[in-house]
């Protein structure tokens, strides 16, 4: 299962790593990155397969939720199957 | 390949303009829980609803958390009770209410449907039972909602049901003074119930439906207002096709939450009600869709008109996105709930007359509206026939959720707290339908034919 990691917040050093080094913990394999720098706001997009994931699922969530607030960014996962659902026929 | 605009269009919704799913709502059949003794009645409702509603707050957090999408709230629905009931020999039906609000608060629900009769032709001596069970069960609980169906485009419309009902909800004020006559905001009346509504106040699980079955009933309001923005000025072709997408959008989040739910419950997945329900948040009103289409205040002339429009495209949209759609369907209009309602109540445009006349076109009825507590059951119980009126005769549902607020003038607002929002008292005619009232016996079903 594919799942999207979104992370906003204000650019600094070592977002991408941190985040990853955390996704790593849970045995959560990076497929694919995108990111932009727009005025200052770091917005950074991940599809990520969460098949391996060590925890469920909405354990992952809430974790990745948690960390995103101990480094002042917004940290999310979501399952992938919800935007295919919204914005594909 | 999702592009990132779709990602944070959809973040968007959520985050700012208060997309979410309203209910995820578990029917129960209590059908094999009657007994003659309504206590050991009472006990087998509340083990089987304890049992099969076990993981529902749980699955649907987890849901929440995995799509990123608030679930508001987990309900339940049952047979209605005048049905499970009707073996009990003792005349009072609380204590089944009872034994629902004590299941409801053991497996985390905030409202349990089903205290409820079908009383559209006539009234079985338990359908009595329950009606005039109503006021007492709705003192004593606190999440168990009631409703009473009182006509049908097939049966017309049980005048003595609508004269009783008119003193139930009277009375259900009066016992419930203390919090400005709450009780009658889980109280409704319907023409043309149906069966597998997630919503309440009026949610049931109808007797043709399966053992237990999950419903959805989705909601976006504001996601449905921000697109309109974007086509300010423009002809109506082109807000109706700007609703019908977005409702494709909502109702397509609703049925993959309640596939998703279904399966780890283990319970089949009824449908998703395509609504849009308001919320007296600001940015969630469904008064300001009506507004941003051109109207200076909700109520005033072409409001009929602009509701009409988007109750009609969000069916269309929404009917697209899943693959069982039902319950209400469409928009709601209760004026507690909805910020923009408020506002255009208390400014006096928005009248109970012109509300009639929407609720022609719209989801339901005259829903979550405050009247002066002294307005007289006879009066309360005309309101009711003139919207079981409209419902039969254009075969669609109808309801009427009123608050007689217990010494309360025109002017004056009553506050329900949380998503039952707070509804400025609205004033009814003086002139008495008493004696209309009073005849009692039946108005008979309309002609489905020579349509004028």
């Amino acid at each position: 299962m594919k799942a999207v990691v979104t992370v906003v917040g204000k650019d600094r050093v070592g977002i991408i790593a941190n985040v990853c080094l955390e996704l790593a913990k849970y045995q959560i394999n990076v497929l694919d990155i995108s990111q932009t720098v727009m005025q200052g706001y770091f917005t950074m997009m991940m599809v990520v397969d969460v098949s391996g994931c060590n925890v469920p699922l909405a354990e992952l969530c809430k974790a990745m939720d948690a960390k995103g607030q101990e480094m002042g960014l917004s940290i999310r996962v979501q399952r992938e199957d919800i935007f295919e659902a919204m914005h594909r026929v | 390949m999702l592009s990132q605009k779709d990602i944070l269009q959809t973040q968007d919704m959520i985050d700012k303009r208060h997309l979410d799913i309203r209910t995820i709502t578990m029917g129960i059949s209590l059908l094999d829980c009657s007994d003659t003794d309504v206590n050991v009645c009472a006990q087998k409702i509340y083990e089987k609803i304890c049992r099969r509603a076990e993981n529902l707050v749980r699955v649907g957090q987890d849901i929440e958390w995995e799509f990123g999408i608030p679930i508001v709230n987990k309900r339940i629905s049952v047979t209605p009770i005048s049905l499970v009931g009707a073996a009990c020999r003792e005349d009072s039906l609380v204590p089944l209410a009872i034994a629902m609000d004590k299941a409801a608060k053991e497996v985390g629900v905030n409202f349990i449907g089903g205290f409820s009769a079908l009383v559209q032709k006539g009234c079985t001596d338990s359908d009595w039972k329950l009606i005039r069970s109503i006021p007492e069960a709705m003192r004593q609980t606190e999440r168990v909602c009631a409703s009473v169906n009182v006509g049908s485009t097939k049966a017309g419309i049980n005048m003595d049901a609508v004269a009783e009902m008119g003193r139930i909800i009277k009375k259900t004020a009066e016992l419930t003074a203390d919090n400005d006559g709450l009780g009658c905001a889980k109280l409704v009346v319907f023409a043309n119930a149906v069966e597998d509504n997630p919503f309440m106040a009026g949610a049931f699980h109808g007797v043709g439906e399966s053992e237990c079955v999950l419903n959805v009933g989705v909601s976006g309001p504001g996601v449905v207002y921000h697109a309109l923005q974007s086509v300010k000025g423009q002809p109506f072709d082109v807000v109706a096709e700007t609703i019908k997408k977005t409702a494709f959008r909502i109702t397509r989040m609703g049925q993959i939450v309640g596939v998703e739910a279904s399966k780890r419950l283990n319970v089949p997945f009824g449908i998703v009600d395509l609504s849009l329900a308001p919320t007296p948040a600001v940015g969630d009103s469904v008064a300001r869709i009506l507004e941003e289409m051109g109207l200076e205040v909700c109520g005033t002339h072409g409001t009929t008109a602009a509701l009409a429009l988007l109750n009609d495209a969000v069916k269309k949209g929404g009917v697209m996105a899943s693959n069982h759609v039902g319950g209400l369907s469409g928009a709601f209009i209760p004026v507690s709930e909805d910020e923009g309602m408020i506002a255009a109540a208390e400014a006096g445009v928005l009248a109970l007359d012109k509300l009639e006349a929407m609720t022609c076109v719209c989801s339901v009825g005259l829903d979550m509206i405050a009247v002066p507590g002294d307005t007289s059951a006879a009066t309360i119980s005309a309101i009711i026939a003139d919207e079981a009126a409209i419902g039969m005769v254009n075969t669609k549902t109808t309801a009427v959720r009123i608050i007689p607020a217990p010494g309360k003038v025109v002017g004056d607002r009553v506050e329900m707290g949380g998503l039952l929002g707070s509804a400025p008292v609205m004033p009814v005619h003086d002139q008495s339908a008493e004696q209309f009232i009073a005849r009692g016996g039946r108005i008979p079903a309309p002609l489905q034919s020579l349509k004028n």
